[in-house]
């Protein structure tokens, strides 16, 4: 047993160092000097290599033998409602934390050629990267809810600045992905305070203090129709984060507006934080609000499988297909969580970190074909496997990952998540496996289009990846292929987190509950 | 027996001393060296400030002339809070009151004397007292309201508070008639006590008079309408001491009034309904209203008027636990009073830091128009951080202090049973995001060519960095706050 993961009076302080080394990078970069725009980018990839080296060394040191959660530190923060500042990791959130880390730090290699205003880019860059991992790795309601609202306004202001107007502009898509995001953590934050005020005087009945802490509400027990009004809050809440049907149309727009590592963040972990929510909070604390609404969430989900990849087929702009299919790939998780047994939640958390890794690939590839052609239309693009092999094969990894090709974690991902739901939701998951023909048609498509085809003269110019601009490349592939390959080293550890964390005996409980549901 | 301990009125006292002795040294210094005054204001103001704290926690508390002014923690903490504000206001003016050369002098006596009328109305414990204290405050703002000189906008701003501010003081008084006439007593524990559970048209009415009045005061929906107004065409320092320590004194006075009421189910429950429908209308109006503004002063007019909303749902906790007499009316009473308390202290220093960056806009471009606040984040890249800091503050985004503050006060109102005044309050505050953020990507965005460059100095910066400074940390680490506000609140409760 690792001596470092369990030492409860003291804590470990793993979790706050890898929360802070790119906070502590951003304060370094404000005091560089603006020219100075080499330094800064050095900076900010030596502050989430940091990061992304300890969450690896959690990856690896975490027992999966204890399970349960472990690196954990606790410091009591407002003791009146009871706040602590609380850290801790298990099998659900190191995929998480490591995901954040990898695109993390390959995001920064993406945005390598920034040169409007560096400095100001960077110091949001690395507040955005700390803030979405300080929501994996919180274990206290509170300090999640914070850290989550901390990412909404460092988002606004770079996709206003650094951001692409196309078919709509910047400030529009900044200003619609920021609202929708808002309104729905404001209903989150009302589940968040009456589940406070309920626990708290639960509590108080039983002469305890109010807490924030996952782990203690998890184990009170709430009462039925409460449970389904908070659950229904959460639905919304975190449903329009994981652009759920129909709260889905800030995400295309928003990705197709923001600069290219605001898009890798954004499809790529921010919106697990509503997967993970769901998970964490939704089911562990409202099991029986979760039962209630799970045959609506599978429905919606099933629309969003289809819906969407039907409506990326049509598109002409390579973000919004890339924008599209993730609202597609977000349909699967949803249907995991539904279905709410024990492979599916594994499923859902597997294609959680599999669409991050894929879709961060995505857009870091299209960011470059940006920066370099100037144009995301597929009609003016075509043949660029000829002057820029090494970017045409990330494109063509990650669109491959995207409809679920063996050998790549999606497939891992996909497969169990059918497996999963097969069992509990027959119908949905055999029309949602039929979504995967649309994946591909619409993948193949943009492959063929972007990448294949006649050489053309008007693109000879371009320099293919190189140096710096190889990092993410290389990176994501990797992880892409060696998790896919060994699916063992990350499924494992998620189950461990699915059994230890309480969730399986909470699923149990739910299939023998009879509440009606509402259909 | 009739207690007359004057030192328990030691702040108010050089208060009114130091308001009166500034007059006079306003008159005798020449002209030229009257830039004095901004110095003896401030370290005058931080010599009372640390007393106030002082005797916050050290201080002996008790009722001045059997209950007509009360030395509680409450009056104490509030009077902290009016201090601050005054600080910082006086901070932020340095240079502003420059302009004003021949009245140079009596500015800050002024703000002396209105910061000496909140007090009052924060202590007062009979109604005559809050009434003195009310007037004391309304007509030092009148004046200061039309203190721009040769400024039409200003003139008719001062005109304006003054018909509506004395016509709400006329409604406020027939309210205190009412209850005078049916209880034959002005002191507010007496008057409680008179009326016991009496339920009668006359009780309502009066009620409804004296929240109309004090409605007018915290800008409540629909006695709001002077706001924008005024706060447009005002000095904008004073626009913003008006929007923060006349607001809190509204509240303070509004707190111990309806507390006290509350022990009359007619008051209480007539009261409970105004003001739930009012706070959802106000927050909802307020919110909505800011969205088209293009003048930052009338923007934060209504961002004003919706923050009244929020701290509003605050005092309907109060009421409601008090009135349906739950499970333990005590600890729901002191949360619905902290979170008021709180919220109203992080409101000062968020819209204090945010009128700091208005008043130094105001005084190095001459302009309140928002689109002049265009590339302010390259021309003064502090002013432009502060302001965003305090407006996302106000909206209520974490880590700032707003967030910690709605939590209290909406914590309080769920408890009570009322989600869905939550569920508007939270959902208003997110698109409140909205007209905040667009006076941020004005700053950011906007090239702002031919705008002159707009360094910060001096006192100026350091009130900015001051209360964003305390913005941060208490949206971080509120415990501190949250006992001060918890103790406060608990002094109420006899």
């Amino acid at each position: 047993m690792s001596t470092l993961a369990f030492q409860p009076e003291v804590g470990s302080l793993i979790l706050p160092f890898a929360l802070l080394a790119p906070i502590l990078a951003a304060f370094l970069i404000v005091f560089i000097p603006k020219e100075e725009g080499k330094t800064i980018k050095l900076v900010a990839a030596i502050g989430t290599l940091t990061s992304l080296l300890l969450s690896l060394y959690v990856f690896f040191a975490y027992d999966r033998s204890l399970a349960g959660m472990q690196f954990a530190l606790t410091i009591p923060l407002v003791p009146d409602i009871g706040v602590n500042l609380a850290f801790g990791v298990d099998g659900i959130s190191i995929p998480m934390m490591l995901l954040t880390n990898l695109i993390g730090f390959t995001a920064v290699y993406s945005s390598w050629n920034i040169d409007k205003r560096p400095k100001e880019f960077f110091v949001l860059l690395l507040i955005l990267i700390s803030g979405v991992m300080g929501t994996f790795i919180a274990t206290d309601l509170f300090i999640f809810f914070l850290f989550y609202e901390i990412v909404v306004i460092p988002i606004y202001i770079m996709v206003i600045i650094w951001g692409s107007s196309k078919r709509v502009t910047k400030e529009y898509a900044g200003m619609k992905l920021t609202i929708y995001l808002l309104i729905g953590s404001a209903l989150l934050l009302v589940a968040m305070v009456s589940l406070w005020v309920n626990a708290t005087n639960q509590l108080a009945a039983m002469g305890q203090g109010p807490t924030f802490m996952f782990a203690d509400l998890a184990k009170l027990e709430f009462d039925q129709n409460f449970q389904i009004f908070c659950f229904g809050l959460l639905t919304l809440g975190f449903g329009s984060l994981i652009s759920m049907f129909p709260f889905h149309s800030w995400s295309p727009d928003g990705y197709a507006g923001a600069p290219t590592a605001v898009s890798m963040i954004h499809a790529g972990v921010l919106k697990k934080i509503g997967g993970y929510g769901l998970i964490r909070l939704g089911l562990m604390v409202f099991p029986l609000g979760a039962k209630f609404w799970a045959p609506v969430i599978a429905i919606l989900a099933v629309i969003n499988v289809l819906y969407a990849a039907f409506i990326a087929l049509a598109q002409k702009d390579l973000k919004y297909v890339v924008g599209y299919s993730s609202v597609s790939h977000m349909g699967y998780v949803l249907i995991a969580v539904a279905a709410l047994n024990l492979t599916s939640i594994n499923g859902a958390v597997a294609m959680m970190f599999a669409h991050g890794v894929m879709s961060a690939l995505f857009f870091s590839m299209i960011g470059f074909i940006y920066e370099k052609t100037h144009t995301r239309n597929i009609a003016d693009l075509g043949g660029l496997a000829h002057q820029m092999p090494r970017l045409a094969a990330g494109f063509l990894i990650a669109g491959m990952a995207g409809l679920g090709l063996p050998g790549t974690v999606n497939f891992i991902g996909e497969f169990t998540i059918f497996i999963g739901t097969v069992k509990a939701l027959p119908v949905h998951a055999v029309i949602g496996i039929a979504g995967i023909i649309f994946t591909a048609v619409y993948s193949l498509r943009l492959i063929a289009n972007v990448l294949f085809g006649p050489r053309r003269k008007e693109w000879d110019h371009l320099q293919d990846l190189r140096g710096p601009e190889l990092v993410p490349l290389v990176v994501l592939v990797f992880v892409i292929f060696v998790t896919g390959m060994f699916p063992n080293t990350v499924l494992q550890l998620i189950d461990t987190g699915v059994q230890s964390s309480g969730l399986a005996k909470v699923l149990e409980a739910v299939s023998q509950a009879k509440i009606g549901g509402l259909f | 027996m009739v207690s007359f301990e004057l030192s328990l009125l030691t702040t108010e006292i050089i208060m009114a001393v130091l308001g009166l002795g500034l007059f006079v040294i306003g008159l005798i210094l020449p002209r030229g060296s009257r830039k004095g005054m901004f110095p003896i204001t401030l370290f005058a103001l931080l010599g009372v400030l640390a007393f106030a704290i002082y005797d916050f926690f050290y201080g002996q508390t008790g009722a001045f002339l059997q209950g007509m002014y009360m030395h509680d923690q409450f009056a104490s903490f509030l009077r902290i809070l009016f201090l601050v504000a005054a600080i910082l206001v006086v901070l932020s003016t340095k240079d502003y009151v420059a302009q004003f050369q021949a009245y140079r002098g009596e500015f800050y006596p002024l703000l002396l004397l209105a910061t000496l009328g909140m007090m009052l109305m924060a202590g007062s414990g009979d109604l005559i007292t809050m009434y003195v204290g009310l007037e004391l405050m309304t007509i030092s703002f009148y004046i200061l309201v039309a203190y721009k000189p040769n400024d039409p906008k200003s003139s008719e701003a001062g005109i304006k508070y003054l018909v509506l501010g004395a016509a709400s003081s006329a409604v406020l008084l027939y309210g205190v008639s009412l209850i005078y006439g049916l209880t034959g007593n002005t002191q507010l524990n007496a008057i409680a006590y008179a009326l016991g559970g009496d339920v009668n048209p006359v009780v309502i009415l009066a009620t409804v008079m004296m929240l109309a009045g004090f409605g007018f005061k915290i800008s409540l929906i629909p006695f709001h309408m002077w706001a924008p107004d005024i706060y447009e065409g005002a000095p904008s320092p004073v626009t913003a001491f008006l929007a923060t320590a006349s607001k809190a004194a509204g509240f303070a006075a509004l707190v111990r009034f309806y507390v006290l009421m509350l022990y009359n189910t007619s008051m209480a429950e007539t009261g409970m309904v105004i003001l739930l429908v009012l706070a959802a209308l106000t927050m909802i109006v307020g919110n909505l209203m800011a969205i088209p503004q293009k003048n930052i002063q009338r923007l934060m007019a209504y961002s004003g008027i919706a923050q009244a909303g929020y701290v509003m749902v605050g005092v309907i906790a109060v009421s409601i636990a008090s009135a349906a007499g739950g499970a333990n009316p005590v600890t729901a009473f002191i949360d619905g009073i902290k979170g008021v308390l709180f919220y109203l202290m992080i409101y000062i220093f968020a819209n204090l830091g945010a009128f700091a960056v208005i008043t130094h806009v105001a005084q190095t471009q001459g302009s309140t128009e928002i689109k002049d606040y265009a590339g302010l984040a390259r021309r003064s890249p502090l002013a432009a951080a502060v302001l965003t800091v305090s407006l996302l503050a106000l909206a209520g985004i974490p880590p700032l202090a707003g967030f910690v503050g709605k939590f209290y006060l909406f914590s309080a109102a769920i408890n009570q049973g009322h989600v869905w005044i939550a569920v508007i309050g939270f959902v208003m505050s997110m698109i409140s995001v909205y007209y905040y953020l667009s006076v941020v990507k004005v700053m950011y965005l906007g090239d702002g060519e031919g705008l002159a460059e707009a360094p910060v100095r001096g006192a100026a910066k350091f009130g900015m960095v001051f209360s964003m400074i305390v913005t941060i940390v208490l949206g971080i680490y509120p415990t501190p706050l949250a006992q001060m506000a918890i103790t406060a609140a608990t002094s109420l409760v006899r």
